[in-house]
């Protein structure tokens, strides 16, 4: 047991809870989101999907297994804040580096430990998600609201360009196949998906231009996760819209997937509550089996803008009726929302990525 | 795919007798296949042998056989049920070899009868090891590294080749594992190989790598006829490998993964699922994981429901048995809603936002000799489970579940510091493991110094470091001194007021008690919340009534307006308290939601029926522990709480309960009290004139000497409030008084005891029966066919009695009734009788359902349970049909657990040692059931 400092998480509509700080001492904000996953926290802290978020897990033991760099997804943590129940201040797991306090606090992101974690997912499933904040500086929970509640809201917001890389970068250059990644927020497993599969991938920074792109001869287009609203990235649609001029595969993961929406005009809108978890089952209409998959997103293709004659919808959520993969038919791509890499999560949709491959390979031979 | 239409009659075999490794979880699994096959409006065919059983109750099914389930007896059944399909996958083991072997004689494909759940032809790959063994490396799946010798050369060599000791050898074909075992030294080698290699038949022997101390993980799938497949549950076992998970300490989810260790079992477990065959339904999967490396070995794979999906369905929610079944008649998991949020799909991977602990509960003290060390072969006779939102919690709520007169793990004043005692206990994996872990902490032991001895991962080792933390900072304070917050801390990591009393008494002030926590605490704010188990971690609104209490803020727990009741269940199965009380647990809740009340279930035993949180309207996985139990009931305010049903482990909070207020439904905790007391009750016998065999009563070795001097040898003695006679002894000399006196005093330091006359040669009659206030309704007189001295629960006994007369069943009758009116009773009363010289004495009085309850329930065909629970509720006898069914006799036919401790003589007396019992219907008193222990009656008395 660590010396305890008083820590406080005040939500937007004033709810309060106190318990104790972990990582960085501090003060934090941002949406407060949770996600079910009972493994993976490193992997969903690094994801930058999550930047700028306030992350609770729900299952209560977290640090367990302290951390290792084999399970980053990104250089940086990108959740903003980690809300948890009873958080593992020692670890044990021989192939770990070190702690996960020790690694939160490297990377200065603030948390809050011995929180009913339940009754405040509770609490955002009854009333939506909505910001909050962190602090173990701030000792007055009016304030806290009051900084809750003029946190930067995520609606409307274009958060990818603050994750993406600054530079294109080739990675497994000798590949038979080269596809042209554009990194709205990638996650690490996804490059190493691809590459796994023989795949040269160049990641280009979320706005390189597409004659840029396309000067590097890419056989396919990939689409990145990333956070934030895909809305207002008309960057982003330009530069779908151009690669589906090619006639070459593209294939969309999450963010991605909803920018290809976007782009055939379909409407993406803010969920209630959004899908963060392992345990989704998606069912796949083409075979008709269902696959458990990895979800993390907080907007979702609205299914009634889906236009037939522009795209079927691939992938269904058996749990709530959501858009969880599209087939387009005007162009040649296909996109799902949910996360095919897992990390964390069941590998049952890595065929997405030997499918990705098979219509490279077709469009090339 | 929809239900399929083909098949309308479906035939399910139950699991026999409850053994050591098959208990109540196939009664569980059983009930819940049987009513999820009539939803779909399927005809259930059932065979069972054990009347224990809700899933043989006819409300069950729509033809049940209480037969022998031997292969003649299921071809039998078929034949006359015109049986469609048969699944064979609900009733453990014993079910799949019957199956496996009518389907080995060609019965099923002659007979047109589909094999449902399971694959028939790939069970031979799931038991032999080495299909087994090929089947995984075709797969890519880690098995040990091995070696086959034909001589002591060979041997050596394999042995180096694998790095030396320890290692397992395995003769080839000899059977039940004859010979094998661990060397773990060079003197043991030679001798070990050799006799390995002259017990083989073909003179070879399998050498294999040890992996004790590996990390050992349980995975429960179920897979769909589309070939979907989903995990419903990982389980990790604190205890590694080399215990049996059935005497392992198990959590779940797994504490120690990370992700990406995880989803290599996973992949596994799906690759080898997928790999024995087509079938749809349930399967267990064992891995052990080299700690350091990712090094994975798979153990074994289990084509059917088991002990550990029974705790995977009460730790998730999830109704294993329940899809299992369905997908077993072609849907889809898809097709299928989870039951427990009503609006999602059951086809998805539930997730946990608290803990849950297995502790497995062992009989040891009543097989003197035995070997107490845990090994690969299942010791254990039942289990607990906890629920808590930290590990800490959930390990000490298990403890306080246990029932062995522990208040938690440690902390509550019985523990024996002396660092001797606690190395010696720890150089061995014992069943108190994680007891003397805390103790050795409490010694100072470092963490490094435990994990050498255990192998338990270290988080968990820290855990309970952080735990005796708690325990160091609380034991220097007082009540006064310790605040709200450290007080908090305490409760949230399971803490019981009876623990945190004895730790605030350690500082040399006046004492604490539980009751001054209690009032503290509560003055305090700090009472329960009670949270929901919901499959989804919060995720989606859930509907199903299943709580668990823990110290987190919010509660779950809506209290209706609804008069309501409270059941306290059995808690964990040991011999002497089994699957008998779940029964009649069931049937209460049953019938009292029948009278119109809202019934509150409170156990802890994942093994259970009552435990489905279909049964009662709400359900508390707790321990049937005083301060839980009460926490619940000042929280639901219950208008009563009935007794009768949960065996002694209710019956010991009836004092409590009166005491708090708590309205008793049916007979009066006085008279309860008052059977129990033997100098009271005593006195109620010799008032009406009902002869007694000689007794009494004695508090030490002194006194117990002039008791027995007094009544005479040979003399049987035991102390009060227990069950299946525990401690119970038969001394024939004033040494052996002596010796046993010591013995008791050990384990039951506060109880007296009482010395009886022992009539030898006697006959004893169990009488169960029914009163109103008015009247007395014989559920039945069963004759044992052992002289009495031999516990009644490990007697072979006949309904009805086949020897006595008229004149001496009259009498039985008479006293049992006038017992019934001085005790005041309403609903059940059991007494037994000993018959000497035509002579009727009174050896016992029971005011509770029996553990025979269910049998002469299922003998008569009367709903015996049920009916004694709405009698305590207010009905009167006249309103139920009390007709009889039986013709000619039923017996009882005990089964015992020898044949796992052959260290062990078999020897039967006055303590209880059977672990279940089969119901055998019989028309003369040739039929070898009667005439074999008729025979051999006198053969295992014993002390």
């Amino acid at each position: 047991m660590l010396p305890k400092k008083r820590a406080w998480l005040a939500l937007s509509d004033g709810t309060v809870v106190s318990g104790w700080a972990i990582g960085r001492p501090g003060t934090t904000g941002g949406e407060l989101c949770f996600n079910t996953s009972m493994t993976g926290y490193q992997e969903i802290f690094t994801d930058p999907s999550y930047h700028g978020q306030l992350m609770m897990m729900t299952y209560p033991h977290i640090g367990n297994y302290g951390v290792s760099s084999r399970d980053d997804e990104h250089r940086k943590v990108m959740v903003s804040g980690v809300v948890v129940r009873a958080f593992s201040w020692e670890y044990s797991n021989p192939q770990a580096d070190g702690s996960l306090q020790a690694y939160l606090q490297k990377h200065g992101v603030t948390g809050i430990t011995g929180v009913d974690t339940r009754a405040l997912v509770r609490h955002i499933r009854e009333h939506g998600a909505m910001n909050a904040v962190i602090s173990s500086e701030i000792d007055d929970p009016d304030t806290l609201v009051r900084m809750a509640r003029e946190w930067a809201d995520m609606n409307g917001l274009e958060l990818a360009s603050r994750v993406t890389c600054e530079e294109a970068t080739t990675f497994a250059a000798e590949g038979p196949y080269r596809v042209a990644a554009l990194d709205y927020g990638i996650k690490r497993s996804i490059l190493r998906n691809l590459t796994a599969r023989g795949i040269s991938v160049r990641l280009f920074p979320a706005r390189a231009t597409f004659d840029e792109i396309r000067a590097w001869n890419p056989d396919g287009y990939f689409f990145s996760n990333g956070p934030g609203d895909p809305n207002p990235m008309d960057y982003a649609l330009e530069t779908v819209n151009a690669a589906k001029t090619t006639g070459k595969p593209l294939f969309g993961i999450c963010l991605g997937h909803q920018l290809m929406a976007l782009s055939e005009g379909f409407a993406v809108r803010k969920m209630f509550v959004g899908h963060r978890g392992a345990n989704h089952p998606v069912k796949n209409l083409g075979t008709g089996l269902v696959e458990i998959t990895t979800q993390n997103h907080g907007f979702a293709v609205d299914p009634d803008s889906v236009d037939a004659a522009k795209a079927r919808v691939s992938h269904l959520n058996l749990n709530d009726g959501t858009v969880e993969g599209l087939e387009f038919t005007s162009f040649n791509g296909f996109s799902v929302q949910y996360h095919p890499e897992a990390s964390p999560g069941p590998h049952d949709s890595h065929y997405l990525f030997d499918e990705f491959l098979r219509r490279i390979q077709l469009a090339k031979s | 795919m929809p239900k399929r239409t083909d098949i309308r009659t479906v035939l399910i075999i139950g699991s026999g007798p409850i053994i050591i490794g098959q208990a109540c979880e196939f009664d569980y699994s059983g009930t819940q296949a049987c009513r999820s096959l009539r939803e779909e409006g399927y005809r259930v065919v059932l065979i069972n042998s054990n009347p224990a059983t809700i899933m043989t109750d006819p409300m069950m099914a729509d033809a049940v056989y209480l037969k022998p389930l031997t292969p003649q007896n299921i071809k039998d059944i078929c034949e006359k049920e015109k049986v469609d399909a048969v699944l064979p996958t609900m009733g453990g083991q014993t079910a799949l070899n019957l199956a496996r072997d009518l389907h080995q004689v060609g019965y099923w494909e002659k007979a047109g009868i589909h094999i449902i759940g399971v694959d028939i032809d790939a069970i031979d790959i799931t038991e032999d090891r080495l299909q087994f063994r090929n089947l995984m490396e075709s797969l890519g799946i880690g098995q040990c590294r091995s070696g086959v010798a034909t001589s002591m050369l060979e041997a050596k060599d394999i042995v180096n080749k694998l790095g030396g000791l320890p290692v397992v050898i395995r003769p080839s074909f000899t059977l039940g594992g004859m010979g094998g075992g661990i060397i773990w030294t060079e003197d043991e080698f030679e001798r070990k190989i050799m006799r390995g290699l002259e017990l083989s038949p073909v003179h070879q022997i399998l050498i294999e790598e040890s992996i004790v101390g590996w990390k050992e993980y349980e995975l429960e799938l179920l897979r769909d006829a589309n070939d979907n497949v989903v995990i419903i549950c990982t389980i990790e076992n604190v205890d590694p490998m080399g215990v049996h998970t059935g005497d392992s300490v198990t959590v779940a989810p797994a504490q120690t993964l990370s992700d990406k260790q995880f989803q290599l079992l996973r992949d596994a477990a799906i690759r080898m699922m997928r790999s024995i065959g087509t079938f749809a339904g349930g399967c267990n999967v064992q891995f052990a994981m080299e700690p350091g490396t990712d090094r994975l070995i798979a153990i074994e794979i289990n084509p059917r429901v088991s002990r550990s999906s029974a705790l995977a369905s009460k730790a998730t929610g999830y109704p294993i048995a329940k899809v299992a079944t369905k997908l077993a008649v072609g849907f889809t998991l898809d097709e299928l809603k989870n039951q427990i949020t009503g609006t999602t799909s059951a086809c998805f991977e539930p997730s946990i936002d608290y803990v849950v602990c297995k502790v497995p509960r062992f009989n040891f003290e009543k097989f003197p000799g035995v070997d107490e060390t845990l090994t690969t072969q299942m010791k254990a006779v039942g289990e607990v489970m906890a629920i808590g939102r930290t590990f800490a919690e959930a390990l000490n709520k298990a403890w306080q579940g246990l029932e062995i007169g522990r208040a938690g793990l440690g902390a509550d004043g019985y523990e024996d510091l002396d660092p001797k005692h606690v190395f010696d206990r720890l150089a061995k994996p014992r069943w108190d493991r994680l007891l003397q872990v805390r103790n050795a902490y409490k010694l100072g032991a470092t963490q490094q110094e435990l994990h050498e001895l255990t192998k338990v991962d270290p988080w968990f080792l820290r855990q309970i470091r952080y735990m005796v933390t708690l325990e160091n900072r609380t034991e220097g304070q007082s009540l006064d001194t310790i605040g709200a917050e450290d007080l908090l801390e305490l409760k949230q990591a399971g803490y019981s007021d009876v623990q945190i009393a004895w730790m605030l008494s350690q500082g040399g002030g006046a004492r604490v008690t539980e009751d001054m926590v209690r009032r503290k605490r509560l003055a305090l704010g700090l009472k329960p919340s009670f949270k929901l188990v919901d499959t989804c971690a919060a995720e989606f609104p859930a509907v199903t009534p299943y709580y668990y209490s823990c110290y987190d803020g919010e509660n779950e727990s809506v209290v209706t307006p609804r008069k309501k009741i409270m059941i306290l269940g059995s808690g964990p199965n040991r011999i002497g308290q089994g699957i008998e009380f779940d029964y009649s647990c069931v049937h209460a809740v049953l019938a009292a939601k029948e009278m119109g009340y809202e019934t509150l279930m409170v156990n802890c035993n994942p093994e259970t029926v009552s435990t489905d949180f279909d049964i009662a309207d709400k359900l508390y996985f707790e321990p049937v522990f005083w301060e839980r139990v009460l926490d619940i009931i000042e929280h639901e305010k219950p208008e009563g709480i009935i007794l009768q049903v949960g065996g002694q482990t209710a019956l010991k909070l009836a004092k409590p309960l009166k005491k708090a207020g708590v309205k008793i439904f049916g007979t009066d905790y006085e008279m309860i009290d008052l059977a129990e007391d033997r100098g009271k009750f005593s006195d109620v016998l010799v008032k009406a004139g009902i002869p007694f065999p000689a007794y009494g009563t004695a508090f030490n070795v002194e006194e117990a000497l002039v008791e027995a001097e007094r009544v005479g040898y040979p003399v049987l003695i035991r102390p009060s409030y227990v069950l299946g006679g525990q401690g119970m002894r038969i001394a024939v000399k004033p040494e052996d008084l002596e010796e046993y006196v010591i013995r008791l005093l050990k384990t039951h330091p506060e109880n007296a005891f009482l010395i009886d006359k022992y009539l030898d040669h006697a006959i004893e009659v169990d009488f169960d029966s029914i009163f109103d206030g008015e009247t007395l309704h014989i559920s039945g007189i069963m004759q044992q066919i052992e002289p009495a001295g031999v516990h009644s629960g490990d007697s072979t006994a006949v309904l009805p009695p086949y020897s006595l007369s008229k004149e001496i069943i009259d009498t039985m009758i008479d006293y049992q009734t006038r017992i019934a009116k001085a005790l005041e009773v309403v609903g059940f009363v059991n007494v037994q009788y000993a018959i000497k010289d035509g002579q009727v004495y009174v050896l016992e009085c029971n005011p509770r359902a029996t553990r025979t309850i269910p049998f002469i329930a299922k003998a008569t065909g009367r709903p015996e349970a049920g009916i004694g629970v709405k009698v305590i509720l207010g009905a009167k006898l006249g309103q139920f049909d009390l007709s009889s069914k039986l013709q000619n006799y039923a017996i009882k036919e005990p089964v015992f657990p020898f044949d796992k401790f052959p260290e062990v003589k078999k020897e039967l007396g006055p303590e209880m040692r059977s672990t279940g019992e089969t119901i055998y219907f019989f028309e003369d008193f040739l039929d070898e059931h009667f005439r074999k222990p008729f025979e051999m009656k006198n053969l295992y008395l014993s002390r």
